[in-house]
């Protein structure tokens, strides 16, 4: 058994990545890099609250707020180092920590999950005010002016590590981004592969039960919590490049709750889900963007709303369902076995 | 004299104006089988929550192998080596039965060990045919059994049963009998029961609890004929 779960593993493995190369290959004819990356980008926005809600069952109200403060994070060290690697490193550390400090603070105390997301959406908030009413010549980290509603701009973009010089920006960075996608989502297959992945679904499904096994149920829910943010921060800081400015806006209410739909939409439960929910509906939101005849949020209400109410599971286990159903039907060359994986991620 | 697993000494417990558990002094010997016994409210379940950390107790202590235990959470006196098992069935609905039993054996097992005894216990429970259907979808007699293997595969020393016989059929029941009788080899078991029938078939000493205190802590055969305990008990006809 041990042998065969390695096997489907590689195999697994293997799949994503022909995919994976398929993909970023062929969507550059369909679609321009630029704004591939930030699909790519908000792609991974999604997977980080995926994993935590469709996984953890922690629903956080507050994703934007490590995604912007790993955006902060990144351009402040950026203007004062000059240098993108370790300002890459520092955002998706200090995101970390921050979420390790608050995700310990509400599982400890034994919030309940109304209590979490208003927690969380607090949180967001205030980091919103903050840094809108940081206009002041005062508000300074070393040279990094925080500029209130103004954000900041003109700090160090991505560059090849060590080379202050070399730029990635255009074709190159969107060929990194989305490389980091892959990889972030094939760790993510990883940890839910691992026991560590497997105890916090458990943990998902029953408390009170896991707790009588022995775990220590609050220390795991913030170690995942942690990891989330910390993927969150990665895309923030990502974007952050990609947009050379950061704002307050990315740590606005509509930030978050769009995350929130992008899993909603695109499958929760799932890791491709939150990925296909947040590029598409981001994709759509760019389209509607270029017209001016229905107001942008209308529709992606209304489409929120056809989802709940036609397929309440989501995008991504509606066509696994659907495949599954036509294999079924033509035949059992494939093993049921396959086919619930497909379901389940 | 064997070692006593778990003791408490003057357990109180009030809710408000209520007490519930009342000044309670319990002994429990290694490799003991105890039924807990009396009417409703008569402070059964409170005494288990207590003693699994599931509620604080507001007076008294809670020793676990000479350890003093109170005030501990869930996960803690679980990870002494303690099996519970709640009134309510308490399973992972969305996973499927070899994943629930695997995540109990997890806890105190490496990888293989626990992937080993997960299928032995599958086996022993003749869970083999539903080993990979969710536990949302079976029966209520299934899950309890199920429940009872996530007790069982992790090799506690001290197992603490919440009505599990309540709502199974008489097949089930006798396959739990055996399993208890299975556990017994290694571990102090405590059972907290309604069902009579499964009393007397499987009990030896039986504490009476009643109004938060114990009333009564004797064999089984002279714990049934006792006029007290039929009086607040067992009712006439028995």
């Amino acid at each position: 058994m041990g042998g065969s779960a390695t096997r489907s593993a590689a195999r697994e493995v293997i799949l994503t990545l022909v995919v994976a190369a398929i993909l970023i290959a062929a969507m550059p004819l369909l679609i321009g890099t630029y704004t591939l990356t930030v699909l790519v980008i908000y792609g991974m926005l999604g997977l980080s609250l995926g994993l935590i809600w469709g996984f953890g069952g922690i629903l956080c109200f507050g994703q934007a707020a490590f995604f912007g403060l790993g955006a902060y994070i990144y351009a402040i060290s950026a203007v004062n180092i000059g240098e993108s690697t370790l300002p890459m490193i520092l955002a998706v550390l200090l995101t970390a920590g921050f979420a390790l400090l608050l995700g310990a603070m509400m599982f400890y105390g034994r919030l309940t999950d109304v209590y979490l997301g208003v927690i969380t959406l607090v949180v967001t908030l205030i980091l919103f005010k903050f840094i809108n009413s940081t206009a002041g010549p005062q508000y300074v980290i070393g040279e990094a002016r925080l500029g209130g509603f103004n954000g900041i701009p003109g700090f160090q973009t991505l560059n090849v590590p060590g080379d202050p010089g070399a730029y990635i920006w255009g074709d190159a960075l969107y060929y990194v981004c989305a490389v980091a996608l892959v990889i972030v989502f094939l760790l993510v297959t990883w940890l839910l592969r691992s026991s560590f992945g497997r105890i916090a679904v458990g943990i998902r499904e029953n408390e009170t039960r896991m707790a009588l096994m022995g775990y220590d149920v609050a220390a795991r829910k913030t170690v995942l919590f942690a990891i989330g943010a910390a993927i969150a921060g990665l895309a923030g800081a990502l974007f952050a490049s990609w947009a050379e400015i950061v704002t307050p806006t990315l740590f606005s209410l509509g930030q978050s709750a769009e995350i929130i739909i992008w899993c909603i939409v695109g499958g929760l439960g799932t890791r491709l889900g939150p990925v296909v929910g947040a590029a598409g509906l981001a994709y759509l939101e760019f389209v509607l963007g270029q017209q001016s005849m229905i107001d942008n949020t209308l529709i992606m209400g209304l489409v929120l709303v056809i989802f709940v109410l036609f397929l309440p599971r989501g995008l991504v286990p509606a066509i696994a369902s659907l495949w599954q159903g036509s294999v079924g039907a033509f035949g059992r060359r494939r093993p049921v076995r396959r086919m619930r994986r497909a379901r389940h991620g | 004299m064997a070692e006593t697993v778990l003791e408490t000494a003057g357990l109180t417990m009030r809710f408000g104006g209520v007490t519930a558990s009342d000044n309670v002094d319990f002994k429990l010997k290694a490799r003991e089988l105890r039924c807990l016994i009396g009417p409703n409210g008569a402070g059964k379940s409170t005494f288990f929550k207590c003693v699994t950390g599931l509620l604080t107790p507001t007076e008294g202590h809670v020793f676990m192998r000479g350890q003093d235990v109170t005030g501990w959470l869930p996960h803690q006196v679980a990870s002494l080596g303690v099996g519970i098992k709640t009134q309510t069935p308490n399973v992972m609905d969305a996973l499927d039965v070899h994943e629930n039993i695997w995540l109990a054996a997890r806890r105190f097992f490496d990888v293989s060990e626990a992937r080993a005894r997960t299928a032995d216990m599958i086996d022993r429970l003749a869970l083999g045919p539903i080993a990979r259907t969710e536990l949302g979808r079976l029966a209520h007699g299934e899950r309890q059994r199920v429940e009872l293997g996530l007790v069982a595969v992790a090799d506690p020393w001290l197992v603490l049963l919440d009505e599990p016989a309540a709502g199974l059929s008489a097949a089930d029941v006798d396959r739990m009998t055996a399993i208890i009788h299975e556990m017994r080899r290694s571990a102090a078991v405590v059972i907290v029961e309604h069902d009579m029938q499964f009393i007397r078939s499987i009990a030896e000493v039986v504490t009476v609890f009643h109004q938060g205190a114990v009333l009564m802590e004797d064999h089984v055969d002279r714990v049934m004929t006792d006029e007290t305990v039929r009086r607040v008990y067992l009712g006439k006809k028995a």
